[in-house]
């Protein structure tokens, strides 16, 4: 198996070509996705290689259309259906969270649901409060769905192809700001698993756990910290549902402190659960300093640029954060 | 916004400070920067200023009571402000009713929280908890260096590399006092003096090395020097601020001697920072005098003199007798002859001064009248072997035989 750079969305559109040629239950649907593309090309010329019925443009209703996902996925298909933002799954939310999420297990385990929703996220774009929002949390609340953030070409990839082969509903949610990244990505079919996160940098002093765009965030702060003497380790969390803790817990009684950076909301969030899990855990012991969580703002994010890049934690944020930590200021 | 007063960290070494007095009463009104009350540390008492506007509620009353760091003894309120706070403690209230008297009106939400006065006020990390439990040691004895005296693991570490036998250190002995006679219980700066020596003379492999300074040249240079400056309204010198002196233009003659003990290492000085032993009612102090190389006799002697003065009234700050790589003990105003010292960690030496005194000397086999002094140095053998510390002394001793040689 050999690799070439693709971008993340070459990458994401590659997995849909191969479950497209390699399993005739999978299809696509989605609003434009067909000769438009989709709102952020992911989908391209797909429908001219596989045609109007493998590459379903449907209405602007997003519970229509995740409505029929779900009915198709428990009728055997293997339906993809792409949200044009994530926070139009808020349209959705009967189909996703009281249907797909609940029928295996209100029906004995006789049903399941192998629904795919991509969901693309996040803010940077200049789309503004109903079309930024990183809404992960949410779903990662719900038992019965799996919501998975990759943040590399290569996890774009191999996670859609296991979500699709997946026999449950998963949300993969894509970061806009990542679309245009790129990176090795292996050829022909394989998968990433979907609830292992992924130690991106080794270090000894502080444990960063951070999930979708945070990644290169962390990465690129760990590097500049690494400067001043701070040897950060960088988890990429992958799986917000379900949690890999025991990949966090091995880091943090490796580090005895832990940062939790997500683009989603402080309150509430990815971190709040992380950090209540670690204190559950035998890792507890081991803190030497209060866990930290970088989180957004409490703000819908703003229009203007310069608000809505301080309302997410960015890469001076991270840095301050761990030096704050280090030097025993929280 | 309510801003709390807690009893703060204004010392190194300190792990619990005991307020000695108040300033004001609950109820004040405050101003930022105004004295609120006295603490007493293990050497010294200072004044704390209020850090806010507003009233003041003390919460804990009790003086001449070890309080953890950190704690919460006052919390001021803004104009205004609803007065929310927990409650003095129990053993507090019962005497309490002076202040009491001109507290504000209790407001109605007033919050009651008693809580335990046990090691889980203390603060510190996981960390620290589980390494101290392990280590068998108390946390009470540990000082934290986090936020708010929080204790982190490098504390629990550090603490216990510094004091293997910490639970053993003999500062409360195990005797018990003999029938009829009264206990005086040791004040903060005893307990210090008992456990700092106790460590030092334990821990600092000690050795010793002695000279015998003939001062004749000294005394009448200082004869001279003093008859000048009386004339002129000036202080007098003494024979320790040539002491001092010249072990500072010593220190940087020998520069490897000018070092102090860390953590598997020595910090290298390049200033000659002397400590001054000085003896104060209860107990003794030993402020250090900076940059001794740079400074004149007559500025060495006005320095002595104010932070002797202040030591007395136990007015120094921390940071004044912090620090410095050699120090200067000078018995000699009794009539001691000659006597050792203990080493004052993390300093690598200190310098014991005997009584100057009149002996028949033999000069071309003929008895020759010489006054001299013995001098002995005591030197952590951790950071500064047997000659190096030779080295030292014999550049100190050929300095106050001839102090001329100071000035160049």
């Amino acid at each position: 198996m050999t690799t070439r750079e693709l971008s993340y969305s070459q990458a994401v559109q590659e997995a849909l070509a191969i479950a497209l040629e390699n399993d005739p239950r999978v299809f696509l649907m989605g609003e434009d996705i067909g000769v438009y593309g989709g709102a952020f090309q992911v989908t391209g010329d797909l429908v001219a290689r596989f045609g109007e019925d493998r590459v379903r443009d449907t209405p602007i209703s997003e519970l229509g259309g995740a409505g029929v996902a779900v009915g198709a996925a428990l009728a055997g298909a293997r339906p993809v259906y792409e949200f044009q933002f994530s926070d139009f799954a808020t349209l959705a939310m009967e189909q996703i969270v009281n249907q797909a999420a609940k029928l295996r297990f209100m029906l004995g385990g006789k049903v399941s649901v192998p629904v795919v929703f991509r969901m693309p996220a996040g803010s940077g774009t200049g789309a503004a409060a109903q079309h930024s929002q990183s809404l992960e949390a949410w779903f990662g609340h719900v038992p019965g769905l799996k919501v998975v953030e990759p943040s590399t070409p290569e996890d774009a990839k191999g996670m859609l192809l296991a979500a699709i082969d997946d026999p449950d509903p998963v949300l993969v949610f894509e970061h806009k700001l990542l679309y245009k990244v790129k990176g090795h990505v292996p050829e022909g079919s394989y998968h990433t698993p979907l609830n292992k996160a992924a130690v991106r940098r080794e270090g000894k002093n502080v444990t960063m756990v951070a999930a979708g765009i945070m990644v290169p965030k962390a990465l690129a702060a760990a590097e500049v910290l690494a400067g001043e003497g701070i040897e950060a380790e960088v988890i990429d969390l992958r799986s917000i549902r379900p949690l890999d803790m025991d990949t966090i817990i091995a880091s943090v009684k490796k580090t005895s402190r832990l940062i939790c950076i997500h683009e989603g909301v402080k309150s509430y969030g990815i971190g709040a659960e992380i950090s209540a899990r670690i204190s559950e855990s035998e890792a507890f012991d081991c803190l030497d300093a209060p866990i930290m969580r970088l989180g957004g703002a409490e703000v819908p994010i703003p229009y203007s640029p310069i608000l809505e890049k301080a309302a997410v934690p960015q890469e001076d944020d991270i840095v301050a954060g761990a030096r704050k930590l280090l030097n025993g200021g929280l | 916004m309510a801003t709390d007063v807690i009893l703060p960290k204004v010392d190194m070494d300190m792990a619990t400070g005991t307020v000695s007095k108040w300033y004001v009463a609950d109820g004040d009104t405050v101003k930022k920067g105004q004295p609120v009350f006295d603490i007493e540390t293990d050497k010294a008492a200072m004044e704390i200023e209020s850090p806010a506007d507003g009233v003041i509620r003390i919460r804990e009353t009790r003086t001449g009571v070890a309080l953890p760091i950190g704690e919460i003894l006052a919390v001021i309120f803004a104009a205004g402000e609803a007065q929310k706070m927990d409650a003095p403690k129990a053993a507090a209230a019962a005497s309490a009713a002076t202040p009491a008297a001109k507290a504000a009106p209790a407001p109605e939400d007033k919050v009651v929280t008693i809580s335990s006065s046990t090691s889980s006020q203390i603060r510190a990390t996981p960390l620290a908890r589980r390494l101290a439990r392990q280590n068998g040691l108390t946390l009470g004895q540990i000082t934290g260096s986090g936020p708010r005296g929080r204790i982190v693991a490098a504390d629990v570490t550090s603490h216990s590399q510094a004091k293997p036998a910490a639970a053993s250190l003999p500062v409360a002995p195990s005797t018990p006092a003999p029938e009829g006679l009264v206990v005086k219980p040791f004040d903060g700066m005893r307990k210090t003096i008992a456990q700092r020596l106790t460590q030092s003379k334990q821990t600092v492999p000690h050795f010793y090395l002695e000279a015998t300074c003939t001062i004749d040249t000294l005394l009448a240079i200082r004869e001279r020097l003093n008859a000048t400056l009386t004339k002129s309204g000036k202080g007098k010198l003494s024979i320790n601020d040539f002491i001092i002196k010249a072990m500072g233009v010593a220190l940087q003659q020998v520069p490897a001697a000018n070092v102090s003990y860390v953590d598997g290492g020595a910090a290298q000085h390049v200033s000659s920072d002397v400590g001054v032993a000085v003896s104060v009612e209860g107990g003794l102090f030993t402020p250090v005098v900076r940059n001794v190389e740079t400074k004149t006799l007559s500025q060495i002697s006005a320095e002595v003199k104010d932070l002797a003065a202040r030591a007395r009234d136990r007015k120094l700050q921390p940071s004044e007798y912090a620090g410095g790589s050699a120090a200067v003990s000078n018995l000699g105003m009794y009539g001691v002859e000659k006597f050792t010292a203990i080493i004052n960690p993390p300093q690598a030496s200190i310098l014991a001064v005997g009584a100057a005194v009149e002996r028949f000397v033999p000069v071309n086999k003929q008895p020759v009248l010489k006054t001299q002094m013995t001098v002995t140095l005591s030197v952590d053998h951790r950071t500064v072997d047997g000659a190096l510390g030779a080295q030292l002394l014999q550049a100190f001793k050929t300095l106050i035989e001839d102090p001329a040689l100071m000035l160049v």
